[in-house]
């Protein structure tokens, strides 16, 4: 299939946005690489920003813009996502190349993997035939040593004819003469070597190590070089000084992929092909290539393997590799972790202790907090009512915005700021994409690609993110079910009002060990029960609106990294601390007056919180729950996490004010207000499975272009939650009655 | 399209040619051919699966299906019927 949709790409207005923004003064630098070989770190460590990193391929999903100061001069970094070439295959990998090709970078980084150096240097040989402004950062080498890679630097600089750089990113080795070197090639204006060619590229070359030479160090079979000696001339004299390099141009005449000369002319503002001498040449070209018997897909092919051989080559010559202990302790940990019959008892191993590390680590923070949030509520109330504040005030401020905030902080932040940095420390080992590669035969068999595995692991963080993610996958039919089903598994905003539910319901609030190990337990078949059902409703997706076979995929496993445990641990927590703070104060403090409000305003003699309630309670008690727990569902829309403090100000607004600080207690409130174990189940599996959030929503829409589309991902687990809490609700009817 | 070229499971259109997915786990192989066309054809010449590149079936899933190979030094995860697309012989 061609993959026409969305080229939008050269003409996109990001990009003509960047150059308008950027001054005279500022260099754009264009960071470029494969997945997963440390950019987003290059980056972060180059402009003191705190972009996310992970250790599996295809985490940088949109280009992230930064600002870098080198002695005096100002340099834009732009980050792009992974691509292992610039012949785009997924909707990401024509992002990256679209910027590199079309975005009039001045110069671009290309960050390389150094235990992997041959592969990455076929991205590096492709962005060379665009531009000489290439500065080649081979990142990693703390890890290269250990694997014992050494490399000859000065050899493969020479051979190469740009600044090649050895980094350790991570530890902020090499990045201050990365950026010299960056200084360095984007100031120079002739190659250096030819002095004819002062000013402006050769269309041939001139000298030995010439810079036309030095620029494309990859040289294909004959009747290729002959054809491309019969049209770089012509392309040369039709484009303007600031283009691509001629040959890259011809190359890709030649080559005749439509998406990218589309992209070409709209770069260049004319039609390449209809200059008078280039389409005469070009037929003289192909000509060339039709007597040597070269089908179209023989010179792709003989394009790819120039590139690959001349890595290669490249590498045999600079590299000198010993085997080491550590491979084969890789090794034997990947045979371990995918073998047929640990491979999935070692995945639901890990999640359940994730769990309960989570649940166990939560209890006593939590309980902290709120004694401490509550006790203030208390004196803030009283301190207030010294100073005259009228009582509708101290309601509205007190009873409702601040303890709707107290709650969502200390229910809701202990477990996401454990949850968050063990996952992170999962992610940041490489263990994702083994659990993707154990995980893709069940996502084949649903007709889905294998990396929704990986969009499904984000999805537990946040399903926006998630959402955002399933731009790795190739095919935009399995990205829509990617997409479509991501809010089936709970974002970090669902788990704490899971875990408090299951603790009050099914393990009861006593403590202990055995209490803790049953709700993580129970927590993890709830997940694997939302794990299942992306599997049924992408079966049943692919099976009716999206109907298709699955597409071929690949899925770089990348080698285990030691996670860098402190920064990791420091950065997530704060993260997620600052991150449910800031919606804390955005959306539940809001919701908490509005409630207040609800709770306080009378319409014939009721209430509308008690109105609305009531008003839902016949639909709502068809599925096992009540209308204010629907209510709560619905006034949740923002932000999941809302949903239980809003169940609980609802029942404390109709009935007596305890004192809210123990689970037992509030157990209570909810038994007091009619909930059986039905009700806690049913209620579960609606936050289990309802409308994503409006984030989410708002990203599906962003990512989709439609509404429609939008619309299906409300319906389909919302419809999905209302057929299972209908079916445990009647049954358990059926049975007790 | 490129199912009709597809070879059997055993192996391919040579006589010492098999398939990719018909390579046992921890054996190494080197490419011949690819059946792959169009966008799975430059994708896996963009890995570095050229005619005569050495792989080797490092792993296989619990199920058998993906596996992942050893090329150029990178682990790459394959489908069956992707790998079936890459024609190799044994060493």
């Amino acid at each position: 299939m061609n993959r026409k949709s969305g080229f939008a790409g050269a003409c996109a207005p990001e990009r003509r946005d960047l150059r308008t923004r950027t001054g005279e003064q500022e260099t754009v630098v264009a960071l470029a690489g494969n997945p997963n070989v440390g950019k987003s770190t290059v980056f972060n460590a180059l402009t003191n920003l705190h972009q996310h990193t992970g250790n599996w391929p295809g985490k940088t999903v949109v280009s992230a813009q930064g600002v870098c100061e080198v002695q005096g001069r100002r340099y834009l970094l732009v980050d792009t996502p992974g691509s292992y070439s610039l012949m785009a295959h997924s909707a990401e990998e024509q992002a990256a190349r679209d910027f590199i090709c079309f975005g009039g970078a001045d110069a671009v980084v290309v960050v390389c993997d150094a235990s992997c150096l041959e592969r990455n240097l076929n991205l590096a040989l492709q962005t060379m035939e665009i531009t000489r402004h290439v500065v080649v950062c081979v990142n990693l080498m703390d890890e290269a040593r250990q694997r014992g890679t050494s490399v000859d630097f000065e050899r493969l600089e020479a051979r190469l004819g740009v600044p090649v750089v050895p980094a350790s990113a991570r530890a902020g080795e090499g990045l201050p003469e990365l950026m010299r070197a960056v200084a360095h090639v984007t100031q120079e204006k002739t190659c250096g070597h030819c002095p004819e060619s002062a000013g402006s590229r050769p269309a041939a070359p001139c000298c030995p190590g010439c810079c036309f030479a030095s620029c494309c160090p990859v040289r294909y079979p004959d009747p290729v070089e002959r054809a491309l000696a019969l049209l770089i001339p012509a392309v040369s004299g039709a484009i303007p000084e600031q283009s691509p390099s001629p040959r890259w141009l011809a190359l890709r005449l030649l080559e005749g992929d439509e998406a990218l000369c589309e992209g070409i002319d709209c770069m260049l503002g004319f039609p390449l092909v209809r200059q008078p001498g280039v389409a005469r040449a070009l037929s003289e070209a192909k000509q060339v290539l039709s007597e040597a018997q070269m089908t179209q897909t023989a010179l792709r092919d003989a394009i790819a393997d120039g590139l690959v051989h001349t890595a290669a080559e490249l590498c045999a010559d600079v590299i000198q590799k010993k085997p080491t202990k550590r491979e084969r302790r890789d090794r034997k940990i990947d045979r371990i972790l995918t073998s047929r019959r640990t491979g999935f008892p070692l995945m639901l191993l890990l999640l359940l202790g994730v769990f309960w590390l989570t649940i166990t680590g939560a209890n006593v923070p939590s309980q902290l907090l709120a004694d401490v949030l509550f006790r203030f509520g208390e004196r803030l109330s009283e301190w207030l009512a010294v100073c005259g504040a009228p009582e509708w005030l101290r309601g509205l401020t007190v009873d409702g915005a601040y303890r709707v905030l107290a709650w969502v902080v200390s229910v809701m932040l202990p477990p996401m700021a454990i949850f968050f940095p063990l996952f992170t420390l999962l992610e940041d080992l490489g263990y994702l994409p083994r659990v993707a590669f154990n995980l893709d035969h069940c996502f084949q068999k649903c007709h889905a690609c294998g990396k929704q595995a990986l969009t499904m692991a984000m999805g537990f963080g946040c399903n926006a993110a998630g959402v955002v993610g399933c731009r790795i996958i190739d095919s935009p039919r399995e990205r829509l079910i990617a997409i479509l089903t991501n809010s089936f598994v709970p974002c970090n905003g669902r788990f704490p009002t899971l875990i408090a539910i299951l603790t009050m319901f099914f393990v009861g609030t006593s403590g202990g060990i055995g209490a803790s190990l049953l709700s993580a337990l129970l927590l993890t078949g709830l997940v694997l029960l939302g794990v299942g059902m992306t599997f049924l409703a992408s079966r049943a997706l692919s099976g009716t609106v999206l109907r298709g076979v699955p597409s071929s995929f690949t899925l770089e496993l990348p080698p285990y990294r030691r996670p860098q445990l402190g920064k990791v641990l420091v950065r997530s927590v704060l993260d997620r601390t600052l991150f449910v703070l800031g919606r804390a104060a955005v959306v539940a403090a809001p919701a908490g007056v509005l409630l207040w409000c609800m709770a306080n305003l009378t319409v014939y003699g009721r209430t509308l919180l008690a109105a609305s309630a009531a008003a839902l309670d016949p639909i709502a008690r068809f599925f096992g729950l009540d209308g204010v727990i629907l209510l709560a569902f619905l006034l949740g829309f923002p932000a999941n996490e809302i949903v239980v403090p809003i169940i609980i100000m609802a029942y404390l607004a109709k009935g007596s004010l305890v004192e809210m600080n123990d689970l037992s207690l509030l157990r209570a409130l909810l038994v007091q207000n009619g909930w059986t174990w039905v009700t806690a189940v049913c209620t579960m599996l609606f936050s289990l499975m309802h409308w994503p959030c409006s984030t989410t929503c708002l990203t599906i829409h962003k990512e989709t272009q439609s509404w429609k589309w939008t619309a299906a991902a409300v319906l389909l687990p919302t419809a999905a939650g209302l057929t299972a809490c209908a079916l445990v609700a009647n049954l358990a009817r059926l049975f007790a009655g | 399209m490129a199912a009709s070229r597809r070879p059997d499971k055993e192996g391919g259109s040579m006589e010492h040619n098999i398939s990719l997915a018909a390579l046992p786990e921890g054996e190494h192989a080197r490419v011949t051919e690819l059946l792959a066309q169009n966008g799975m054809r430059r994708r896996l010449l963009d890995l570095g699966l050229t005619p005569g590149t050495q792989v080797e079936c490092e792993l296989k899933s619990p199920s058998g299906d993906p596996a992942a190979y050893r090329i150029r030094g990178a682990l790459i995860a394959l489908r069956r019927r992707d790998a079936a697309l890459v024609l190799v012989t044994m060493q």
